[in-house]
């Protein structure tokens, strides 16, 4: 085991790579402040950490309030098997959400301030809160694989028996927080593009983080069958990718609606490029992926499946960027455009998660096969 | 809204674009650099842009009776004060910067070379304000462009100029209803929009928008979590009643 751990594969070097270029960059904000490695400017407050590693970190993780609800609630017990990467998914997303924003934020050390000073008014306050107490829902989802691990019985028994709660909790607070980050730019009529902004922000941030939640589950099984050689079967992923069809369904069907409804669906056929980025991620993350999952040789098919998914997810990030980046810069009449070095922080971010993942599924019980070796006698 | 609430009138038909509001105004908070800024930045809360020979435009916070900055920021770091300033207060700021995003005339600056950045931004002078001093800028004007008062009795002011000289001034004080209303009024000699003043912000202040959403989190959660749990009942309702016949099976 430790032999195979020290040896240097491409993808270590790639990640070692990532991890010491992140890493200066991060020592360098620290101690030259953001301006010194960000291009974040008066004009563009927040750019790709605020646009990717936040907003599409949330978003990405909502499969982990979906599929436990859908388990332990709906007690769709097929999806049983799909909880614990999904809930390590989730946990392993939120981690990085907060490790962004001690980057981010001005001053980071005051990050837990929102406990003790409040404003209720603000969406920011509620989202704080809302991310402070899901990650400590999700710590206690995922503490079940360290307890099986550790074969601690008793904690074993506890954790099991304050599940519903916390699943409960889990999808009431993801409810209210990933609509939230939608309610966020509620204040910014004018000055967010009309083809983003719209009193049904936090419901359109709502609906596409479910559905990108579930395209993350197919995009995550299919990397960790060929990283470790551990998957979900294809019937149930055939599932998953039904329940995705549906949910992506309601969000383009919502999408269209309320800009027709608007009377503002005009603006995506114009030759701006507001209305390009807006036929870019609607056509790559929901039209097309619409018309793929809807075949049943598409669902059944694992690579297929998994484009179809991948699709979604990149639609998705281009949503996040248009409604945090871009869909500003016609009011504001300026770019921004990420510095290498704020990508450089990003694709840490993004290895580490990677990595994470690949070290949980090789030491805790997270895919099936080790919870059958796991239970099964001596 | 206090009566006694301090709000400033900017008549940019007096202005005769000598800049001495930004001297002043550098001046008085200690900033580096003289008169010549066009825009804001960390270290200029108030600047002048020449739109044409005799029309010069001074941008600032507009101080807004309901700041949409005061309302986003999580730790209330911002706050409209009885005075009439929209107030920061460093030592509670996260440095999230939502204020900057929030606000309708992306007023606020940062201090983005800094390692414990503050956000800047016209404080009114609050200090020369409690000493019962005007902020600096009024203080230099010589020709009292900008005059402070209560909003009540600049607001008259205001329309009495339009009324005197209707031919003047465009009928329009900015900041009497834009947003909601501001603490900054401004006249000017030709419409808001050919000064690059921005339109289309209607009355109604800006946070009801959020308001709006938030209000609905108690629903949310009450009755979310009581159907999440009804859900449950039910779905789970089969498997008891298999048990019990079991059980009952059993026992007999």
């Amino acid at each position: 085991m430790r032999v195979e751990a020290r040896r240097l594969t491409p993808w270590r070097i790639v990640f070692l790579l990532l991890l010491a270029s992140g890493l200066v960059v991060a020592a360098t904000r620290y101690m030259r402040g953001l301006g010194a490695v960000t291009n974040l400017s008066d004009q563009f407050p927040w750019g790709l950490w605020i646009g990717f590693d936040v907003l599409c970190g949330v978003g990405l993780a909502a499969g982990g309030f979906t599929i436990t609800t859908a388990v332990y609630v709906l007690n769709a017990k097929r999806f049983e098997p799909i909880v614990r990467p999904t809930v390590l998914t989730a946990f392993l997303g939120y981690l990085l959400v907060i490790a962004a924003l001690l980057l981010d934020l001005g001053r980071p050390w005051n990050l837990w301030r929102p406990i003790v000073l409040w404003n209720p008014r603000s969406v920011m306050f509620e989202v704080a809160w809302c991310v402070m107490l899901y990650t400590t829902v999700l710590s206690l989802e995922f503490s079940g694989m360290v307890f099986e691990k550790l074969g601690w019985r008793r904690a074993q028994r506890i954790q099991r028996a304050v599940v519903l709660p916390l699943v409960i909790a889990g999808a009431l607070l993801s409810t209210l927080h990933q609509s939230s980050l939608g309610s966020l730019y509620l204040i910014v009529p004018g000055k967010l593009h009309a083809l983003w902004y719209t009193p049904l922000l936090p419901v359109m941030f709502f609906l596409s983080a479910i559905a990108a939640g579930l395209a993350m589950i197919i995009v995550e099984s299919r990397l960790s069958s060929r990283a470790f050689g551990r998957r979900l079967e294809t019937p149930l992923l055939a599932d998953v990718g039904r329940i995705l069809f549906a949910a992506l369904l309601v969000f383009g069907v919502t999408r269209v609606y309320d800009l027709v409804h608007r009377g503002t669906l005009g603006l995506a056929f114009e030759a701006t490029p507001a209305a390009l980025l807006f036929q870019l991620e609607f056509l790559m993350g929901v039209l097309l992926p619409l018309l793929l999952l809807s075949r049943p040789e598409v669902r059944r098919n694992g690579r297929a499946l998994y484009a179809s998914a991948l699709l979604v997810v990149m639609g998705f990030v281009v949503n996040r960027l248009n409604v945090s980046i871009t869909g500003f810069e016609a009011a504001l009449g300026g770019h921004y455009v990420p510095a290498w070095s704020e990508l450089a922080v990003t694709l840490m971010l993004v290895a580490l998660g990677f990595a994470a993942f690949g070290l949980a599924v090789r030491h805790l019980p997270v895919y099936p096969e080790e919870r059958a070796a796991a239970l099964a006698p001596r | 809204m206090d009566t006694k609430s301090r709000a400033l009138l900017i008549d940019v038909k007096r202005c005769i674009g000598c800049r001495a509001c930004v001297a002043a105004c550098k001046q008085a908070h200690g900033f580096p650099g003289g008169d010549e800024d066009t825009k804001l930045s960390a270290t200029a809360y108030t600047a002048l842009v020449d739109k044409s020979d005799d029309v010069h435009v001074r941008s600032l916070c507009m101080h807004c009776l309901t700041p949409s900055c005061a309302s986003v920021c999580p730790v209330g770091a911002l706050q409209k004060t009885a005075a009439g300033p929209v107030e920061y207060d460093a030592a509670r700021c996260l440095g999230c910067r939502y204020c900057m995003v929030a606000c309708p005339w992306s007023v606020p600056r940062y201090e983005w070379k800094a390692l414990a950045p503050s956000v800047r931004k016209c404080d009114f002078c609050r200090e020369r304000l409690e000493k019962g001093e005007a902020p600096a800028c009024v203080e230099a004007c010589p020709v009292e462009a900008t005059v402070i008062g209560t909003r009540e009795e600049l607001l008259a002011e205001a329309h009495r100029r339009i009324a005197e000289d209707p031919q003047g001034y465009h009928p329009h004080v900015y900041g009497e209803t834009e947003a909601g209303g501001t603490s900054v009024l401004f006249l000017s000699p030709v419409p808001f929009e050919a000064l690059g003043f921005r339109q289309g912000l209607g009355s109604e202040p800006l946070p009801g928008l959020t308001w709006q959403a938030l209000e609905k989190i108690p629903g949310v959660v009450t009755i979310g979590g009581t159907a999440l749990y009804a859900v449950w009942w039910i779905t789970h309702r089969r498997e008891e009643v298999a048990r019990a016949a079991q059980e009952a099976g059993h026992a007999r």
